[in-house]
């Protein structure tokens, strides 16, 4: 009798302390500011269906959408620290300093800010993705997949994510096919579907029969599609644009952290922290693969998924050789995160100069 | 039966009352819209033009917002009223912003009360260079100015990606496309503590005052009223075209650079991709809408800048489409121009068919 009462003194209590945790949580309220519309289906869009995923663990979002980078991004950082938000993402490189610069007024409110690397006050995170990861994965269907050997590849700015992303994607090309060349065109843009479309064409007049894409539209893939070349899907899902040309995408699946880092907040237990998750961590997600990929390259693509996610595989594993030939990392040794994050050279195959 | 009469001459008072109801009009429109989308249309409004600036900060902000339009208008408004389509505002800021960032780069780490007024004037200077190559093509060669300044932003955006991207981007910014930040001597003052208003605001208040002398108080502004309205009396009376129109190029250049500088030299603090959220196009609407008069384009701008707050509010607080705000700016325009049909029509109410 006595040890059933203390069991279930215990059980009530914790089902008490479950309730209170469950109340508590739900008058959090998360803020995300956005630099295009929602409707991009590529980077804004991913970070949107990650807000959703907020919603959907019980908790209160806003949105604004298509802040620029200028002095306006400051205004709506205290704006929504104003209107008793308690943790606000800001989700594009542009807005680091506005962002570390409100964080300082508001010690009470949390700031995640991703792709940055300024964390000045004690209640501001970073995150980003291993996007990497996900090249090298496209980078050994497109080496395995191409016919001319020429793979073309939108890029949209010179800054150290997106040559990490060329390189890792042609190393693991070369991997499966040492012939390989990668031709660059860089748009200057993250959206622009005409930038985007010229640079597609461009690259497929060069004779690539692959186009892979480091910007947001899907002008690149319907471009393939039209002209019968395969290209890869960036930041969503793209396969309903152009069936028959996406072999795969690499999706961004933010909402797991921000589930994460809201209930920290509602726990209580929110801690500043430089978050770099990969396909092991599920922030980076490869979509299905197309049935056109035949059955040899899709075991060396699971084989591959698996070795990154478990660690085995690093994406950038030596002997790695720059464009003149000199090494970059050593026989055995792998870049480290330092290396990774200042990327500036091209690795050998990959065609042209970085624009300075 | 209303019959449509032509008027003898444009009415005055009209002139000056359209704006007015393009205003009214506007409202009305934007109601409708709220309404069709959904939205309870008052509090809508309520959300759009009157929270946003309810309190200090919030008005603040309205005049930080205001000061680059009206700068920039009271320029364009030299070039309108004598008939010189100066489209590219937005590469004359872009320019006077780099090249007074480039300045204010130089005395990076250094201080001195003779930092600001070389910073300024270097933008000033920088805005003149830029307009007086549509200005020197048109006066020389016959080339269309609409055609060459518009162009020419994209121009100056591109020279901007390029210098931050590469020779002037910050050695320790891990290669992220932007500068280092000025020194304090290189920022315009702030006005009141907590409060991003700056020293800015002064630089427009100067332009009014000294548009209205020339406009009203000079026989420059004379000659640029009767070119206005016809260029072959103009050249009847002798007014050496050439020169005029080169000048307007320059002021309006001046305007416009000075606007780049106090974005970059005020709230923003450094150079990067996004100096201005498209103040030069916008500024347009605000020069017709002041109907190109001093004062008018100073109640012009802060109405105007408050469609670019409320969209915000309106986002954050009913989740109402941030560009929702660009909606506004259109209408504005064209009801403005929709009512200036007014101008030189009068409807006139007829008994019967004879009237005829």
């Amino acid at each position: 009798m006595h040890k059933l009462f203390i069991r279930s003194f215990v059980s009530s209590l914790v089902f008490l302390f479950t309730l209170t945790v469950a109340a508590v949580a739900k008058d959090v309220k998360a803020a995300f500011v956005y630099i295009g519309p929602t409707g991009d289906h590529g980077w804004t869009y991913q970070h949107d269906v990650g807000r959703k995923a907020v919603e959907a663990a019980g908790f209160k979002t806003t949105y604004v959408e298509g802040v620029p980078e200028s002095a306006d991004a400051e205004r709506v950082l205290r704006q929504l620290a104003n209107s008793g938000h308690d943790v606000i993402f800001t989700t594009s490189f542009g807005y680091m300093n506005p962002t570390n610069k409100v964080a300082k007024e508001f010690p009470n409110v949390k700031f995640e800010h991703a792709t940055g690397y300024k964390r000045e006050h004690p209640n501001v995170a970073t995150y980003a993705a291993r996007f990497y990861e996900g090249r090298a994965i496209l980078g050994t269907i497109a080496g395995s997949m191409t016919k001319s050997n020429v793979i073309g590849y939108v890029a949209s700015f010179p800054i150290p994510e997106v040559i990490r992303g060329i390189n890792s994607f042609t190393l693991a090309a070369q991997k499966v096919n040492p012939n390989i060349k990668t031709k660059i065109v860089w748009a200057f843009t993250w959206y622009d579907p005409g930038k985007e479309a010229e640079a597609a064409k461009a690259l497929i007049d060069q004779g690539a029969d692959i186009i892979a894409q480091h910007t947001d539209s899907t002008a690149i893939v319907q471009i393939a599609e039209k002209a019968g070349v395969y290209a890869f899907g960036q930041a969503s899902d793209m396969d309903k644009f152009a069936p028959k040309a996406v072999l795969t995408s690499v999706e961004n699946n933010w909402g797991p952290y921000y589930v994460e880092r809201v209930k920290a907040v509602a726990n209580g237990t929110w801690n500043q922290k430089d978050t770099w998750h990969g396909i092991g961590d599920g922030m980076v997600v490869i979509s299905d693969l197309d049935p056109s990929i035949p059955s040899n390259v899709r075991s060396k693509v699971k084989k591959l998924q698996a070795d990154l996610a478990s660690g085995k595989v690093h994406a950038f594993t030596g002997p790695i050789y720059d464009q003149k030939g000199n090494l970059m990392v050593a026989e055995g040794k792998t870049a480290d995160d330092g290396m990774l994050a200042g990327m500036m050279t091209y690795v050998k195959g990959v065609e042209g100069d970085i624009p300075k | 039966m209303i019959k449509i009469v032509k008027r003898d001459e444009p009415s005055r008072a009209i002139f000056f009352l359209t704006p007015v109801l393009a205003i009214f009009l506007t409202l009305v429109a934007g109601g409708l819209i709220f309404y069709i989308l959904g939205f309870k249309p008052f509090e809508a409004l309520k959300f759009f033009f009157i929270v946003p600036i309810a309190d200090k900060y919030g008005f603040s902000e309205l005049l930080l917002k205001a000061t680059p339009l009206c700068l920039i208008a009271i320029g364009l408004s030299f070039c309108f009223k004598s008939n010189n389509w100066n489209i590219g505002a937005e590469g004359q800021l872009t320019f006077g912003a780099i090249v007074s960032g480039g300045v204010a780069l130089l005395f990076y780490e250094q201080e001195g009360f003779y930092i600001l007024p070389i910073v300024i004037l270097a933008g000033a200077i920088g805005g003149m260079l830029y307009a007086s190559i549509p200005a020197i093509l048109k006066t020389y060669f016959n080339t269309n100015e609409i055609l060459v300044s518009l162009m020419l932003v994209y121009v100056s955006k591109l020279i901007l990606d390029y210098l931050v991207v590469g020779p002037w981007s910050n050695p320790e910014g891990f290669n992220f496309p932007e500068t280092r930040q000025f020194s304090d001597s290189a920022r315009l003052p702030l006005l009141f503590e907590g409060l991003r208003i700056h020293g800015g605001i002064f630089l427009a208040l100067a332009a009014v005052v000294m548009s209205w002398f020339i406009f009203y108080k000079t026989y420059l502004g004379f000659q640029m009223k009767v070119s206005g309205f016809s260029l072959k009396t103009a050249k009847y009376a002798g007014y050496k075209g050439k020169k005029m129109i080169i000048l307007v190029f320059l002021i309006s250049g001046a305007c416009a650079g000075l606007a780049g500088v106090g974005e970059i030299t005020g709230p923003i603090g450094q150079l990067h991709r996004e100096v201005s959220p498209d103040y030069g196009f916008t500024a347009i609407i605000v020069a017709f809408l002041g109907r190109l008069h001093p004062v008018g384009i100073i109640f012009a701008s802060l109405v105007v800048a408050i469609t670019y707050l409320g969209a915000e509010t309106a986002q954050i607080f009913m989740q109402i489409p941030k560009y929702t705000g660009q909606v506004f700016q259109g209408m504005i325009l064209f009801f403005l121009l929709a009512s200036d049909y007014l101008l030189f029509f009068k409807f006139k109410f007829i008994g019967s068919k004879n009237d005829y």
